[in-house]
């Protein structure tokens, strides 16, 4: 048997959305052509686009097709920050590298000042602190971007009171991992901007989205043939963009089922291990997404050990070289960098099953036994 | 038997990893990421760890079917290795770290770590061979001599070498090439690596120089006479006559060598050719690969150098110090060598060289 629990860094791809996918690719004709076969691709393109706008809540327009949701992320930060005659950049501590890289790229390279908005114990980021920043500075603020769910524990964060403490200050959310696993509406939020992705919804890779409120032009990252409002160049990637919408309309994904999957989950571990701990276990967080704390272990020794009995999960983050580093997330909030090497994430999809769960919770105890004597040889 | 193959980018330890897979064992992975701050590229045989080698040890062992992990040693082998080469200089002594490695990393913490998580043993793509005999597992040189490494293994003890596997000693270089493009492993063609990983320009005085400043001190004869300047002691190495920058000339205008190297009064001693000589030697912590070696002396040889020759002697233990008297004498050798005894082409023992004679 083998277990897959990372859905949060990738999840399999719905049946309707290969077989959406599959049409789309023995389909000829570029979107931007103006004969019979263009004009029939990009009507494919924006009735996708038309969906996916009545999912995420927003105008089809507002929806700028980009090549991953890193891309819509560089677009958004970059793109607002050149919009701006401002210098200030506002992002909370616990972004995706998506968002922190191009922030630190501007500091670097374009004058930027980042203010990183901290985050409390559970995961939270401080709106005191926003605020106070915002009182201090709101005319050096060029833009504010904080996620809607964070990546590795989950943790939901209050975009919708952020987006009123801004005032005129444009935020830009990454929904990337709560898009269709909880309810989002980028009209109700007020928000400036937002990306989605589509390989984490059911979709294909390759295909992501800025939303982009209407009538807001930014500067381009790709110069080319203007497809994307001028904004995003290159030719539409029909068949990914159809597969994305199908995906997404299909709406498959059972946030309850997960949900409790997840709970059944946690509640194992913790009964086999009683000092793990759950990270952002008292925040409201995403239904699939479990973090968890092995006190006196190392995380790439877990995941080596849980891999070579066929259950699939992740550590925060490595660097290029593929070095385990202590994530910034768990860092943020608060866990000393030996804490965050212990810690493991486990996420759950719609194709997640209670025998999953079974499964994982059966090989937990030795693995984290061998895991707690490797590392004791370490530190020997 | 459940193992981990150390693999570190290279041709060697790609086939070691894959004859290990053909032998029936369950293998893993493992690229020792051993460098805080990795260069992104390899540049020709020097420096190892890069990203490259990262991608190029990956690659292999997705080719050959095996998981794949990387694991951070780059503490361990900061501590055991950069800062104990950076030491022994500052002693006087001129230190081996691919020793060093091997006894505190390869098969210290990776072995130590790879046994706590259930597995059996450690296979690399060193060139050395074990069999099993009478006295219990033994280490071997390899069949290639210019590739023979069990002079760099010879720190391991019998523990160690009971949970190590070398599966190309009974193999020459070129042939490890040929199998590597038979079996697919796009590094086949990829160059040895030389000189020491941690140095990738290889200069390793100018290496020293930036992480321990340079201190001027004088450059003396036997009799304590100056004849001239150094720019820090430890940059220096035993039996060395290029770049002495001497200005006194000797009265037949033979050459000078390094004789000795004292780091406390930062002196660099120099002398004649014939005072180099060295007919027997003594080293510390003693580490047998086999049966301990007693005090009744034996005969065997003695090699000091990597690659270097191996010398006719009589060894024997004297107080915990392993001790070699050789039949011919020996120019120039620096303390902090290992000297390693061999009985045949089996590896004995090694000790780090502190006093020669």
């Amino acid at each position: 048997m083998s277990v897959y629990l990372d859905h949060a860094a990738t999840t399999p791809m719905f049946d309707v959305a290969i077989e959406a996918m599959n049409t789309a690719l023995r389909k000829l004709g570029n979107p931007s052509s103006l004969h019979t076969e263009g004009r029939s691709t990009r009507k494919d393109v924006e009735d996708a686009r038309e969906q996916i706008a009545r999912a995420i809540d927003c105008l089809p327009s507002e929806i700028i097709f980009t090549g991953s949701g890193t891309e819509a992320d560089n677009a958004a930060i970059k793109g607002l920050f050149w919009h701006s005659d401002k210098k200030v950049i506002l992002v909370s501590s616990i972004e995706h590298h998506a968002i922190l890289d191009p922030a630190h790229w501007l500091v670097e390279h374009e004058g930027a000042q980042l203010i990183e908005i901290p985050v409390d114990g559970d995961g939270v980021i401080d709106l005191h602190f926003l605020k106070q920043v915002i009182a201090e500075r709101s005319n050096e603020i060029a833009l504010i971007s904080v996620m809607h769910s964070n990546n590795e524990t989950g943790v939901i964060q209050p975009i919708a009171e952020i987006v009123t403490i801004a005032g005129d200050i444009p935020v830009h959310c990454d929904a990337v991992q709560s898009f269709t696993k909880v309810p989002l509406s980028f009209k109700k939020l007020g928000l400036f901007a937002m990306t989605i992705s589509g390989h984490k919804v059911g979709g294909p890779l390759g295909i992501g989205a800025l939303i982009l409120r209407r009538a807001v032009e930014i500067p381009a990252l790709l110069h080319g043939g203007g497809q994307e409002r001028d904004i995003r160049s290159g030719t539409l990637n029909a068949p990914s963009i159809v597969a994305f919408a199908a995906a997404v309309s299909a709406n498959l994904y059972n946030a309850e089922k997960v949900l409790a999957l997840r709970d059944a989950f946690e509640s194992g571990v913790l009964a086999s291990r009683p000092d793990a701990v759950i990270n952002g276990k008292n925040s409201e967080r995403l239904p699939g997404i479990s973090n968890i704390t092995f006190p006196g272990t190392q995380s790439d020794s877990l995941l080596l050990l849980m891999d070579s009995q066929k259950v699939s999960c992740s550590t925060g983050a490595a660097c290029t070289a593929g070095v385990q580093r202590p994530s910034h997330v768990l860092m943020a909030m608060g866990l000393s960098d030996v804490v965050a090497q212990s810690s493991l994430r486990f996420s759950f999809g719609s194709t997640s099953t209670q025998a999953d769960v079974d499964y994982a919770l059966s090989v937990i105890p030795d693995v984290i036994e061998r895991g707690l004597a490797a590392h004791s040889v370490g530190k020997k | 038997m459940k193992i981990i193959a150390a693999m570190s980018g290279g041709v060697d330890s790609a086939v070691a990893a894959a004859r290990a897979v053909e032998a029936g064992h369950e293998v893993i992975g493992v690229h020792l990421a051993l460098s805080s701050n990795p260069q992104k590229y390899r540049s020709g045989a020097r420096g190892c760890c890069t990203i490259e080698d990262s991608h190029d040890a990956r690659r292999a062992a997705d080719v050959i079917g095996i998981p794949f992990y990387i694991w951070d040693m780059a503490d361990e082998f900061h501590e055991g290795v950069v800062e104990n080469f950076m030491s022994e200089y500052a002693a006087g002594r001129t230190p081996n770290p691919c020793l060093r490695c091997n006894e505190k990393i390869k098969f210290a913490a990776v072995l130590d770590r790879a046994k706590a998580m259930g597995f059996d043993g450690v296979v690399t793509g060193h060139y050395a061979r074990t069999r099993e005999s009478d006295i219990g597992r033994t280490l071997h040189r390899a069949v290639d001599p210019l590739k023979d490494q069990s002079y760099v293994l010879a720190v391991l003890n019998r523990d160690q070498i009971n949970g190590a596997i070398f599966p190309l000693g009974d193999t020459e270089k070129v042939d490890i090439r040929i199998e590597a493009e038979a079996r697919g492993l796009a590094v086949a063609q990829k160059p040895d690596s030389h000189d020491i990983c941690f140095v990738p320009s290889g200069d390793n005085a100018g290496w020293l120089r930036d992480r321990m400043g340079s201190e001027v001190g004088p450059i003396v004869d036997q009799d304590g006479n100056k004849l001239g300047e150094h720019k820090g002691a430890y940059t220096y190495t035993i039996g060395q006559r290029k770049g002495l920058g001497l200005t006194v000339p000797t009265a037949d205008g033979s050459p000078r060598f390094v004789l000795k190297i004292e780091p406390v009064s930062n002196t660099v001693v120099v002398g004649a050719r014939e005072d180099l000589a060295v007919t027997s030697m003594r080293g510390e912590r003693p580490i047998f690969c086999g049966p301990a070696v007693g005090a009744a002396p034996q005969r065997g040889f003695v090699q000091v150098r990597a690659h270097g020759a191996a010398l006719d002697c009589t060894y024997y233990l004297d107080n915990d110090q392993l001790v070699a008297e050789l039949d011919a004498p020996l120019l120039g050798l620096a303390t902090g060598q290992a000297m390693v005894i061999y009985d045949g082409d089996r590896v004995v023992g090694s000790a780090t060289i502190c006093e020669t004679a």
